[in-house]
């Protein structure tokens, strides 16, 4: 169990020598052009905007859902009708992500491409609707993205909120049916007060998978030469998609490391995001016992 | 003197029991169709993107050659060929890893269980294994590229790919066996302690045997998982249209491989192709998860 350090350590020792080359801001740069090791040019800005911006769209979407459909196994349907139910939702795990992939960029991105553009002009006075760095059309861009996502990381978070729901007191909830509250009552006063560290924690765990998403996102994103305009109509790479793009020319040790600093980056990124999840799980446990 | 007049039948007090308001009722229906609603939009994208994958790949499979060739020598415009070297890295890729990965997550497992006790050592391992879950593919896969082709000189090769699926598989592993082994009932470990059958053989004898089934069906999930990872196989191996069966060496297919290359082919056939190892490897996923599902149905533990 000691890879996780080492995950860490190796890439960081990978990365130093680049870093030490890059000719300009590693955090703050939107340049990434790695293709002339004597001149070193890479900057994360745009990889993190467009990795953020995805994942927040993702969970955006999936957060509500998830919570509809966790509340709806757990305490609507019978038992006998909710497992096959919470089959189909774990069905859409198995799917694999160059599937997502496939469907996103061929079927779900034209399907969407009107939706898109009324967003795009119609509201444009919205900060992240305004503006788009790649042609709307084909729908390659963050939002179809964001989309493709919410329905990857939406399994994991209605499982885990699904097996905190479950664990409500019966106790409360009985107490409260019995005080005459309706089944909605009932749910908003004790599911959700003795569940929400439990989905909040599922969430991130989501946010997790959708942060370090690659291929799906490879497969939808359409890449432009102009910087990030700070909209989900914009195209682009996030860390993962832009290091999986690059990968068979890992020769030159120094435009490679130029890469695994990226992956270091979204490590990082990542581990927190998990950790953060473990640590309100763990809280929310201790609370409740 | 007119006596006011009150309804003999009329109760003394109000009702106990009054209808619930209709603004309460309303909220209440509302509340259940929007989580029914819920469910109807995760099911819609499963439905749509399994009909398209079924619908555009299907005719690549009733071909024979599908399952018996490869593409070595096919045009990119050809109908011709199949995906038998893409299966054979993806199954092949996939057993290595389990052959790695499985052993050390079941030992991992029987130290958490077994001899663990909540002790600092098994907290900070449960934790690692934790965060290892979350580690993403294509961080595991830009890992075992730093330290198996950087630092230590080895080629790209399938064989690498498999040591960065077993980064992906451990902690499936570890967490599925774990939670199995805690179901074992502690009586049967007593009963075999109480005859004087040391630990060690307990385990192998009792506590594994009758977590025996569980374990089988998380190992076969997880391998599931791992054959539909993409990233790994992008940094670690590269693509050949021809049957490679050294794990050690040079280029190796696998179905997702064999997606992402040829849908840089504009042709109908590469198209057709592309649909077809989508379905081939969803087919693939499904079977696994089933014999899973089916190995846990009819040997379940026995909790009485």
């Amino acid at each position: 169990m000691v890879s996780i350090v080492l995950i860490g350590l190796f890439l960081l020792i990978q990365a130093v020598p680049s870093l030490l080359v890059d000719n300009i801001n590693f955090f703050t740069s939107p340049e990434w052009s790695t293709g002339d090791v004597a001149n070193l040019r890479f900057g994360i800005r745009d990889l993190l905007v467009v990795t953020i911006l995805s994942s927040l769209v993702a969970l955006v979407i999936a957060m509500p859902v998830a919570m509809g459909i966790a509340l709806f196994l757990t305490h609507y349907l019978p038992p006998r009708v909710a497992r096959p139910f919470a089959y189909v939702i774990d069905l859409l795990a198995a799917v694999p992500s160059i599937v997502f992939g496939l469907w996103g960029a061929k079927v779900l991105g034209p399907a969407l491409e009107p939706l898109a553009t009324f967003l795009n002009t119609k509201l444009s006075w919205f900060p992240l609707f305004s503006g788009n760095n790649v042609s709307l059309a084909g729908g390659g861009n963050i939002f179809t993205a964001g989309i493709v996502l919410s329905i990857m990381i939406l399994p994991i978070i209605t499982a885990v909120s699904r097996e905190v729901f479950q664990q409500t007191p019966v106790m409360q909830i009985e107490g409260a049916l019995a005080l005459g509250a309706t089944r909605w009552e009932m749910v908003r006063t004790t599911v959700l007060p003795f569940g929400r560290s439990g989905y909040i924690a599922g969430s991130m765990l989501g946010l997790g998978r959708a942060l370090g998403e690659t291929v799906a996102v490879l497969l939808i994103l359409r890449s432009s030469p102009l910087p990030s305009s700070f909209s989900v109509f914009d195209g682009g790479y996030t860390f993962a998609s832009k290091i999986a793009s690059a990968a068979p020319e890992f020769s030159e040790p120094l435009s490679t490391g130029a890469y695994i600093a990226a992956g270091l980056v979204l490590f990082v990124f990542t581990f927190a995001v998990n950790a953060l999840a473990r640590y309100v799980a763990g809280r929310g446990k201790a609370k409740a016992s | 003197m007119t006596a006011t007049l009150t309804d003999p039948n009329r109760p003394a007090q109000t009702p106990a029991f009054q209808k619930i308001s209709g603004a309460r009722q309303f909220k209440n229906y509302l509340a259940m169709s929007l989580m029914g609603l819920a469910f109807v939009v995760a099911v819609i994208p499963l439905v749509w993107l399994l009909v398209t994958v079924v619908v555009s790949g299907y005719e690549a499979l009733v071909n024979a050659d599908w399952w018996s060739k490869s593409l070595k020598g096919v045009l990119p415009e050809q109908f011709t060929g199949g995906v038998y070297h893409a299966l054979y890295g993806s199954i092949v890729q996939a057993v290595v890893c389990a052959v790695i990965a499985v052993p050390i997550g079941i030992l991992a497992a029987v130290y958490l269980v077994e001899y663990g006790n909540n002790s600092r050592f098994a907290r900070i391992t449960t934790f690692m294994v934790d965060i290892l879950s979350g580690v993403p593919s294509i961080v595991a896969a830009l890992f075992v590229f730093a330290l198996w082709v950087t630092t230590l000189g080895f080629e790209t090769s399938a064989f690498a790919v498999s040591l960065a699926l077993v980064l992906l598989m451990l902690p499936v592993v570890v967490r599925s066996t774990e939670e199995m082994l805690r179901l074992v009932p502690d009586e049967l470990r007593e009963a075999s302690y109480a005859l004087g059958v040391p630990k060690w053989k307990t385990i192998v004898k009792i506590v594994l045997p009758t977590a025996l089934s569980g374990i089988v069906t998380g190992v076969m999930l997880a391998t599931a998982r791992v054959m539909g990872e993409t990233a790994p196989v992008l940094v670690l191996v590269g693509y050949s249209r021809s049957i490679n069966f050294d794990v050690f060496g040079g280029n190796m297919a696998s179905l997702p491989l064999l997606i992402y290359n040829e849908l840089l082919n504009p042709e109908e056939a590469g198209q057709l192709r592309v649909w077809g190892a989508a379905l081939t490897l969803i087919l693939l996923i499904m079977f696994f998860n089933l014999v899973a599902t089916l190995i846990s149905r009819f040997s379940a533990i026995k909790t009485k």
